[in-house]
């Protein structure tokens, strides 16, 4: 068990490399001159040949490629062309806000979910049930990107009950981060309905309340423990969901983090450094919901 | 609500959508372009029923003929994805070996990426246009359709129907496409459904991030954009395009849903498991 997450840590690092073969491919190798596209077609000759040369374009593939992974793993992913700074640096002064963001969604989405689809799921067929049914699949069907101006326009200008947008206090954060919440709220509670469901139905539920365990202590310790093993495995999935969400969330909000920066048109090195840094942090996101699984079930904690 | 119901209620949403976005020349007051700034931002009501936008252009006239681009660029996506995936899921499968041990790595390390934000980065340096749109959602969307191609060949390699064929003397090919494949249709169309809602989805963030169908195009997700800023005088240019995008995802989640119990599918949770 101890070694667990040792030998998780050493598989990350294959995929860490093939995540940063994967940006390096995306952007190098598909039809189009990345020169072209970040000066247009009326450039001067000379102005794309210095650009092409400051990139390190016209060397030959594999040795772009070595000097890619090189660069990468100090934490050097070149000059920013809109920003004018290196882009490592101007990540850096944003990342905590995106981290900021996430991980007050993800409070919310699972502190919302799993309690709602654990009582939907005691109440099946209920009143209650309908309701978190209902509001999931809405979840599941609103467009961030729809619902994010809409509670903006509720709860920011009608009602004038929280910030337009920005960064600041705990009141920014509310309606950006309830934004970015919902869509996996609704995926979480359905979940966690589902199979604390399953879970209801198998023996050792019986066996703990024929043993004389109270009703709560059944669902919430013995079912709920199993019942959280896929809510974890699919969290740790939706992570790439939250931190791609997270683009549309801080545009709509004028959240000051990295996922703005993804949408900085034509800035090669900037999308790129945000690409691979976001990469990564899912990476080591579902690193760690893989640790936790196997600690909440310790039938999986065994190496296959 | 029943399997069946949902599978009805479903496919008469996504015909009811289809048709609107076929005959919106012939529903709508006027052209998607035609503007009319002495009625910029006009309410809902009268000549314009779902009002005006910030050029004076008819919003349900952009709304109908948005379907065209978002059901467009979906069902572009989807094809290609499903083709790509269901190929190359098919030869890995059936072939095994080193072609599957590879081709599994490749999916590996694509599927520890999150899908909609390498889009989003694709079509940012590459420009809005919709063929960047649909490029960008299926260099990625082939994965899911591979894996579940790969999973059904393997599963039914082995079994006696196909040692028959290939005693027979049929081909590869032919025990593919003929006796294997049509057996991994229900799970490849369940996933195909889920994934249409996807690229829906996909496609109007792209756009509403500006990355996506470049304007004039009234794409629904452009549409949200462009009347953010005029939210607190014009709300009807943010609700009604939104609301048009959610019915839409709402069919083929219902059909999605409905398909997957009718037939028998079991998909594993968000599409894959972690390896362990």
């Amino acid at each position: 068990m101890g070694t667990l997450p040792g030998r998780r840590l050493v598989l990350l690092l294959p995929t860490v490399l093939g995540v940063v073969t994967l940006v390096f491919a995306f952007l190098h190798l598909l039809p189009g001159d990345p020169v072209e596209i970040m000066l247009g077609d009326w450039a001067a000759p000379a102005d794309a040949v210095a650009l092409r040369r400051d990139l390190g374009l016209d060397r030959p593939l594999a040795a772009q490629y070595v000097r890619f992974v090189g660069h990468a793993a100090r934490g050097d992913f070149g000059q920013s062309i809109a920003f004018r700074a290196p882009v490592a640096r101007v990540i850096a002064d944003r990342y905590p806000a995106t981290v900021e963001l996430a991980i007050a969604a993800l409070l919310l989405a699972v502190g919302g979910a799993v309690p709602l689809g654990v009582l939907a799921a005691v109440w099946r067929g209920r009143a209650l049930d309908r309701i978190v049914r209902l509001a999931s699949l809405a979840g599941v069907c609103l467009p961030s990107f729809w619902l994010g101006p809409v509670l903006m326009f509720a709860f920011a200008m009608r009602l004038d009950w929280l910030p337009v947008s920005g960064r600041g206090g705990l009141a920014h954060l509310v309606l950006p981060a309830a934004t970015l919440a919902l869509g996996m709220g609704g995926i979480l509670v359905r979940l966690t309905r589902a199979s604390v469901l399953a879970a209801l139905g198998e023996d050792y539920v019986r066996t703990a309340r024929a043993k004389g365990a109270p009703r709560w202590r059944a669902v919430g310790v013995h079912a709920l423990r199993n019942a959280l093993v896929p809510v974890v495995t699919v969290l740790g999935l939706q992570a790439g969901a939250l931190l791609a969400g997270a683009v549309i969330t801080e545009t709509i909000f004028a959240w000051p983090g990295i996922g703005r920066l993804v949408v900085q048109a034509r800035d090669y090195p900037l999308v790129q450094g945000c690409v691979l840094v976001i990469g990564v942090t899912y990476v080591a996101i579902n690193t760690a919901a893989d640790v936790l699984v196997r600690a909440i079930d310790p039938r999986l904690a065994e190496p296959a | 609500m029943t399997s069946r119901l949902g599978v009805v209620a479903g496919v008469a949403g996504l015909i009811v959508i289809a048709l609107a976005g076929a005959a919106a020349p012939w529903l709508a007051p006027t052209g998607p372009y035609t503007p009319d700034l002495g009625a910029r931002l006009g309410a809902p009501g009268g000549a314009h029923l779902l009002g005006q936008d910030t050029l004076g252009r008819d919003v349900l006239a952009r709304v109908l003929y948005g379907t065209r681009i978002s059901l467009g660029v979906a069902t572009a996506a989807v094809g290609l994805s499903l083709a790509a995936g269901t190929v190359l899921g098919c030869v890995a499968g059936y072939a095994g070996g080193w072609v599957d041990e590879a081709l599994t790595r490749v999916i590996d390390v694509l599927l520890a990426f999150p899908g909609l934000l390498l889009a989003i980065a694709l079509a940012a340096v590459r420009g809005p246009s919709l063929p960047n749109v649909v490029l960008a959602l299926s260099v990625l969307g082939w994965t899911g359709y591979a894996r579940l191609a790969r999973a059904a060949i393997m599963s039914l390699r082995e079994r006696e129907f196909v040692a028959a064929a290939r005693a027979l003397g049929a081909r590869p090919v032919r025990i593919v496409a003929r006796h294997l494949l049509p057996l991994a249709g229900p799970v490849l169309l369940v996933q195909a459904t889920f994934g249409m809602a996807g690229a829906m989805v996909a496609e109007g963030s792209l756009s509403f991030l500006g990355v996506g169908a470049p304007p004039p195009l009234p794409s629904w997700g452009a549409m949200i954009d462009e009347g953010r800023p005029f939210l607190l005088v014009a709300p009807h240019l943010v609700v009604f395009p939104g609301l048009a995008l959610a019915l839409a995802v709402l069919a083929l989640q219902l059909l999605g849903d409905g398909l997957r119990d009718l037939l028998d599918v079991r998909l594993d949770g968000a599409g894959r498991m972690t390896p362990s």
